[in-house]
């Protein structure tokens, strides 16, 4: 782009006239420039706002269905889920809220759907536990505020962290509506060894000062194996190529009624409630 | 020039005082490190070698352990096809300390004589998880 002093000024000037925020100015500067670099990280990752349709022009688009009303039959596997990915991925248990990290934890109806929540709710609702994970949104707010690009979203839809990068500055933690982020305030090997847990080798811990999150298990979607939550309560978490109209994961959205979290929010979750 | 005499003792002094790491180690040099290479896997192996050659790996690893990093976890890529066209799985835990599962008599031989403290450590561990 070629632009003289004189015609910079101008619209520098112009901009504070009218009082355009960064972002416009920048657009105005720049046409497209801020879109761009808005992208993702991986060629044919990325998706513009505008295209028709959900997921359209994406081939693989993963998604689970969590079946409330079998895992009201069953509680006890919430914790036997939870256990399952927290083993997995090393997550570490603090014990104590300050210093939580989580990947997939319980909650009620009314702390999941707070927009929804109403006051005179049906008892057996009220009382239903909600398995919480990252959402992998389809437009991830997380991935847009990061500064260094240290949470992306694949082509596949994933929301991946990548803690080489992580600086720790927990804007994502700031961004994200479902919190579904941890930060490690300590480093987390200090839990790990206190529980005196058996780790598991294949898959390493994080360390101080970075934030972490469900990554739908990508490390085993590569190698062509399931999520570990959705092996271990395979009728409880229905998991799925979303693009796909005969995988699993559709078959059950068809079939029964489904919500998603904050969805007027805008961030398009890819985890559906079944309800 | 005034008081010369103090001003070479001292400067001899310093100079003698500055450069005693070097008089006190001289023929003392660190014999270099010797990584072993006698795990379990690497004993049953029928060729021994690693996913390049010997030479390329042992001043070239810390690039190719970057760049294998970033074409898994960033591209989603986790297949490295190396020199010989043999496909291997990248992974830090499930490959390379499949075969070197010693990280103590291994990698932290030559990072310690060299000084070097790589950040792989704070997050990965070996199946002896030494650090941990
Ligand atoms: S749920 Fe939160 S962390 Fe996960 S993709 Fe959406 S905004 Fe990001
Ligand atoms: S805390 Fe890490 S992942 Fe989150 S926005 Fe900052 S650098 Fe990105």
């Amino acid at each position: 782009m070629s632009m003289d002093r004189r015609k910079f000024l101008k619209i520098a000037g112009l901009s504070a006239l009218v009082g355009l925020g960064g972002s416009e100015a920048f657009e105005l500067l720049q046409p497209g420039a801020l879109e761009a670099s808005e992208g993702h990280e991986v060629e044919g990752g990325a998706k513009k706002a505008h295209e028709e349709g959900p997921y359209a022009g994406d081939k693989i688009r993963w998604g689970i269905a969590i079946d409330i009303i079998k895992l009201g039959e069953n509680p006890a596997m919430a914790k036997k889920i939870i256990t399952t990915c927290h083993y997995e991925h090393n997550v570490p248990n603090w014990g104590n809220p300050k210093d939580e990290v989580k990947w997939i934890w319980e909650d009620d109806y009314e702390h999941s759907f707070p927009d929804s929540y109403n006051d005179l709710m049906a008892e057996k609702v009220e009382g239903m536990p909600f398995l919480l994970l990252c959402n992998h949104c389809d437009r991830p707010p997380c991935v847009r505020v990061c500064p260094t690009k240290a949470t992306f979203r694949r082509p596949d839809g994933v929301v991946a962290m990548d803690y080489h990068r992580c600086i720790g500055c927990r804007f994502c933690m700031a961004a994200c509506p479902y919190g579904s982020r941890s930060f490690n305030w300590l480093d987390p090997r200090i839990a790990l060894k206190r529980e005196g847990r058996k780790l598991n080798p294949r898959f390493p811990t994080r360390m101080r000062g970075v934030v972490e999150k469900c990554n739908l298990c990508v490390e085993r979607l590569d190698a062509g194996k399931l999520p570990a939550c959705v092996e271990v309560a395979p009728d409880i978490m229905i998991f799925g190529n979303l693009v796909d109209a005969d995988s699993p994961v559709r078959k059950v959205l068809r079939e029964r009624v489904s919500m998603r979290r904050k969805i007027q929010l805008g961030s398009k979750p890819s985890v559906f409630y079944l309800v | 020039m005034y008081d010369a005499g103090k001003v070479i003792i001292g400067l001899v002094i310093f100079f003698c005082f500055f450069t005693f790491a070097f008089w006190y180690n001289m023929g003392k040099a660190a014999p270099a490190p010797k990584p072993k290479l006698d795990t379990p896997v690497i004993k049953k192996m029928v060729k021994k070698q690693c996913i390049e050659g010997t030479h390329f790996m042992r001043t070239t690893h810390m690039q190719l352990l970057n760049h294998l990093r970033d074409q898994a976890l960033r591209q989603g890529n986790r297949w490295y096809t190396n020199k010989r066209g043999e496909k291997v799985w990248i992974s830090l835990q499930n490959t390379c300390l499949k075969c070197h599962s010693n990280k103590k008599e291994f990698c932290d031989k030559c990072h310690n004589y060299v000084g070097v403290d790589p950040y792989c450590w704070d997050c990965h561990f070996d199946p002896n998880r030494s650090k941990l």
